[in-house]
Parts: structure tokens; sequence; C-alpha cells
């Protein structure tokens, strides 16, 4: 397998940070409101089958934060021209979290560059009554925890100390996620208006002990997406793609091979 | 120097369990806390401690703004302001402030201070803040907006005030098409502008602009920070060419006073530590939520509020650092002139009642503090050696 490589483009006028490996068909992964990270063993597992294309969202990571940054429609905007300056077509998109609600916004306005879609615990709706967790609330340590299932798994997360620079970052990653979603509080009401206009094959994925967005929100998206199907994680949080990787892979692999 | 009494208003009755069962006084300290028969009591014993204010003489009362919490129960302090704009006679008043950020249409509060301003006679002075972090939870604002929505707010307020309407307002976050403030405020060109803050160079750096010489409040900080924020301000105020006065600055803290320095400490210790270690409780996260603050500020405050959030609360700590005044009259006296000399704040905000403190020792308080401490040193006629030298 061929090493990802990373490098700047520049979108929309913000210098945007790309992590890139592997062949085969565009799969262009969105991701949640920690970051990207580093290239993660799921995305070099997807590499095998794929061109695994992993941007930092203008406002993440090692990418600028843009003037023209307020909303998720803006990002939903940017990544409609990321995918036409980078050519990429019959686009596998995969969303997770806050990577879910702009891969939908992105479907809503224009699904002409994407063959599937996968939600992965995206965040976007609002069901009534059942309250997402108010991430800004909870000290790094409490979302670590609650991100996870496993206790195992959080402790070993939590026994990694972070350098200055992930410090930054992930103040920064922060920032620029409350300036997308602290009101309304991870959701849009406008997607709820329009996401029905999605008619891709989507496949949304959920782990059924997400503490952050109940599962009860994977009926929402499967009600509102008529072409979608739904695959619940057992013993998985809300970050299925580190917490059950393999899983999450197969998925994906089998939900791209179907017709 | 001049002497203004502040007041937060606090529900005193609180329970002080509660705060630690839900390591919090704000946003998620549940209401039902709250007794409203006491509340009657607490807000028309808080009204007759401001309108002595009056009487003993002070320059100005103040009132300020802070939500579901049990720290300072004036949500809407214009309702406040203008019931003790009826019953005083010669002091200010100063709201410090409303959260502007807060607002979704700044124009109610260039009315409400314009109208404060005209029963008064000009008797009012305006306070302009972004609230603390803990408000951004209670009214769902998004703190990464906040000071853009500021500074917004502030130039539109400022605009109503003076500019002849109707007059179009185009903004990002506020757009009006017939800006025409009916009344106009009684002062001109409009009342006296203050930003009290707990220490940002950002906020400094503006509010000593030459177009704006704002008069700046550093509230409830270690004195080391009192004076680091200051000397920032008079510096600020040099490299954009002018000469910032102590009439410039204020200094915004908690004092109680009695016969002996041994007495006032016994009385005020079980008050003032309720304050600091009780009312003052929240997280980190709920006080600084992400985008309330630049990366620079925010480890300026940190270090700044270091005290107040983590450490040592005790009556002792938060006296040897300036954070609480305590003592016998003579004691209070000596350390206020020595600050204000080193210092150069020509302002003084003394909060005389304090989380827990009954009405008879606020008013002991009170009147000690008047007659001892703003008596005796207006007849010293200190000026600051700091600004002097200069």
């Amino acid at each position: 397998m061929s090493e990802p490589k990373t490098y700047f483009e520049t979108v929309e006028g913000c210098r945007t940070c790309i992590m890139r490996g592997g062949a085969g068909a565009p799969l262009l992964f969105l991701h949640g409101a920690n970051g990207a990270g580093r290239w993660l063993p799921f995305m070099a597992e997807l590499a095998k089958g794929f061109d695994v294309i992993v941007p930092e969202h203008p406002g993440y990571g090692r990418s600028d934060t843009p003037a023209w940054l307020d909303t998720v429609g803006d990002l939903a905007n940017f990544y409609l021209s990321f995918m036409k300056q980078l050519g990429l077509e019959k686009v596998t998109l995969v969303g997770t979290s806050m990577g879910g609600w702009i891969a939908s916004e992105i479907a809503v306005r224009d699904p002409s560059r994407i063959e599937k879609l996968v939600l992965v615990a995206p965040a976007g709706l609002r069901v009534k009554g059942v309250p997402v967790s108010d991430i800004f609330l909870w000290t790094a340590e409490q979302t670590t925890r609650n991100l996870f299932h496993s206790a195992e798994l959080a402790e070993r997360m939590l026994a990694m100390p972070l350098s200055d620079a992930e410090v930054d970052i992930s103040v920064k990653n922060r920032v620029t996620t409350a300036r997308l979603a602290w009101s309304p509080r991870l959701y849009s009401a406008d997607l709820e208006k329009w996401i029905h206009r999605i008619d891709l094959p989507t496949l949304i994925l959920w782990g059924r002990q997400d503490a952050l967005i109940p599962s009860a929100y994977a009926d929402r998206f499967h009600e509102l997406i008529r072409n979608s199907k739904v695959e619940m994680l057992d013993n998985c949080g809300h970050l299925p793609h580190a917490e059950k990787s393999a899983e999450f892979v197969a998925a994906i692999r089998q939900f791209a091979g179907e017709a | 120097m001049q002497f203004f009494l502040f007041h937060l208003m606090p529900y005193a009755d609180l329970d002080l369990s509660a705060p630690d069962k839900y390591d919090s006084a704000w946003v998620t300290l549940p209401n039902t806390y709250y007794d409203p028969k006491k509340g009657h009591q607490l807000y028309n014993r808080y009204l007759d401690e401001l309108e002595m204010g009056d009487t003993l003489g002070f320059d100005g009362i103040c009132v300020n703004e802070h939500h579901s919490n049990a720290y300072g129960m004036m949500p809407q302090p214009g309702v406040l302001a203008g019931s003790l704009a009826r019953r005083t006679k010669n002091v200010k008043i100063a709201l410090l402030g409303r959260a502007l950020p807060l607002l979704n249409n700044p124009i109610t509060v260039a009315e409400e201070f314009a109208i404060l301003d005209n029963i008064t006679g000009g008797r009012f002075i305006a306070g302009f803040v972004r609230g603390i972090g803990a408000e951004y939870f209670s009214w769902n604002v998004n703190p990464a907006f906040s000071h853009e929505r500021f500074h917004e707010a502030h130039d539109l307020i400022v605009q109503a005030w003076t500019r002849p309407g109707p007059f179009a307002f185009e903004g990002k976050h506020y757009n009006f098409n017939y800006v025409n403030l009916w009344p106009r405020p009684y002062q001109t060109p409009h009342p006296p502008i203050w930003i009290p803050s707990q220490g940002s160079t950002e906020t400094i750096e503006w509010a000593s602009h030459p177009d704006r010489r704002y008069t700046y409040l550093q509230t409830f900080s270690p004195v080391t920070a009192l004076a680091k924020y200051m000397a920032q301000y008079r510096d600020s105020a040099e490299k954009q060419g002018w000469q910032a006065s102590p009439e410039n600055l204020g200094w915004a803290v908690p004092c109680y006073v009695a016969e002996t320095d041994e007495i006032a400490m016994r009385e005020a210790r079980p008050h003032a530590e309720a304050f600091y270690q009780k009312f003052l409780r929240m997280p980190t996260e709920m006080l600084l939520p992400p985008g309330y603050l630049s990366l620079k500020s925010m480890q300026g405050v940190m270090r700044a509020k270091a005290q107040m959030q983590s450490g040592d609360k005790s009556l002792e700590a938060v006296m040897k650092s300036g954070m609480f005044l305590c003592g016998s009259a003579k004691t209070v006296r000596e350390q206020i002139v020595r600050y204000q000399q080193e210092i150069g704040f020509g302002k003084i905000l003394t909060m005389l009642q304090f989380a827990t403190l009954p009405h008879d020792l606020a008013v002991k308080n009170m009147e000690i503090f008047a007659r001892d401490v703003m008596g005796e040193i207006r007849k010293m006629d200190v000026s600051p050696a700091l600004a002097a030298a200069k």
C-alpha cells in the first residue's frame, strides 16, 4: 500500500490541508468536530480499495479559517467547489457527526458528483424531546469518556498526552464548532426542511450506545431520506470509525459494492 | 477619587450546598432553589441599600446584568435602575452593564438607557459588557460571534444616540431600515460609557481609542492584575496619542469595614467565603465557552483569574491578593490610598453587600465605609503619584 500524502490545496481562497492515499474510486471523508487528526487505521484499510481523500475543513486543524465561514451551509458550498476543483466524480461521500451534517447539506444542494452517501452518527437534525448532549459543557476528559462506549478504550485515549500543537488545534476546532453549531445547537432548521430531496443511496451508520446523538436520530434520518438504510453497531459510541473500525470499513465496502 | 456603591443583588437565602451539588451556581442550578417570597424581601431590601447610597453621599450607585444564577438577580437591570431613578436625587446611576452580544435588537438598550437618562436628568452612566461565558449558555447566543456582535451593537447604539434619525444601519448581525430614537438621551452627546472587564488586551485597546476614551473598570481581580491592566490602558492611550487620567480607570472590589480588623474579619468571613466559593462557582467550560475570548486574552484572563477559579479561596487568601478589602476603616483606607497612588485609578466601586451578608451588617458596613473611609479619603484629596509623575 502506498503511503498517504499530505498537501495543501487552495479552494475558495482557503488553504486547505488534505491527506490522501490509496487508489480506486474517490472516497471523500468528512471529519467530525474533533478534526481529522492523523491518517488512521480505518483510512489505510479503506485506501486498499478507494482513493481516500481526507480534507481538514476550513476552520479546523491545519486548514485556514476563512472570513466567509459562518455556517455549515458555507462548508457545504465549499465542498461543492472542492470536488469540482479536484475533478472528483462518482464520489462515495462519508461524513461522521459534524461531517455527516456537512455531507447531508452537500447532497441537498447538488448530488451530481456523488455516487453514494454514508452518514455516520450525523448531526444536523433535531428530534424534539430527544436532546443531543451539550458538548460545550463537557471537559476534555468527559468528552473522551462520553464519546467511546468502551471504558477501556477511553482510558487508553486519555493516557496519550496531547502535544502543545495538538492542544492548540483542539482549541481551534472547538471554536469553529461553536461558530457553526452553537445556536441552534447542532442542527439546522433548513436541513430539516430540505433533507427529503436527497435521493442518493444512503447508508446510515450509528453506534447503539451513542451518548452524544442518541441512536433515535438514526430513525429520523432514515425516515427523511427515502433511499436509505440503517445499520446499528452494538457496543459502540459516537465514533464507529474509531471504536469499531473493522465493522465500519466492512459496512462501507459492502455498501459501495452494492448495485 | 469618586466612590460608587455596587450591588449584585445575590440570592442571599441560597442553600449553600446547592452549588456544590450542581457544580455551579449558574445556568444549571435549578430555580426550585429560588423562593419568590424570599425574593420579594430581598429585592426590596437591596433597593433600600442602594438608595442609602444616595443619602450616604456616594457619587453613584451601580447595578448590572447576569442571567440564570444565584450570584446576581438582575437579569433585567433596567427594571431596578428605573426604580432607583425615581427614588434617588443626587447619585449617578450606573448600569454596568447590559451584555450587548446577547441582544437580537440592541435598539432596546439604546431606548432603555435614553429613558433612564431622561428621567434622571443626566444622572445616568451606560455600561457595555459582553457578559460572562455562562450567559451564552443561558441565552443560547453563539460565543464565537461575541466580539463581532458587541462591536456592532455598540456602534448601533452610539449612532442611535448621536445621529439624527431616521437613518439606516447596515451590519452583519444587525440591520435596520429606520433607526430613529425617541427619546434621544438627555446628556450630550450621550451618557458616559464605562466598560467593565476582567482583563482583555483587545477590550483595553478598543476602550482607550481616542474616539472613545471610555472608562475602563477592572472587576473582581487580584491587585497585580489590576495594576497590569491599568498600566496597559495608559500605555495604549499614549500609543494612540493621548494621556489617560485617573478618571478613565475604575476598580470594582468587594469590601467589608468594621470597628476593628478582627471584628471585620470575623463578621465578613462566612459571607466573603460564600461569595468566592459558592456564588462564583462554575466549571471553566461554562465560564469560557469556545470563541468567547481570543487565545491571547484567554491566557491573560486565566492568569488573572487563577485564584478565583481554583486554589485557595479562604478569606485570608482573597484579602492577600487584594480581591477583597477587609478591616478597620483605617486599614481599608490606607489600602485604598496606597493602591490608588501606585495604580492610578480615579474611581472605586465597592460592593458592600456580598453573597449571604445580612442587611444589618451590610448597613453597618456602608455607614462606616461612607463616614470613615470615603469621607476621610475625600478630605485627604489624594492624587495618584503614578499618573502625576507621567
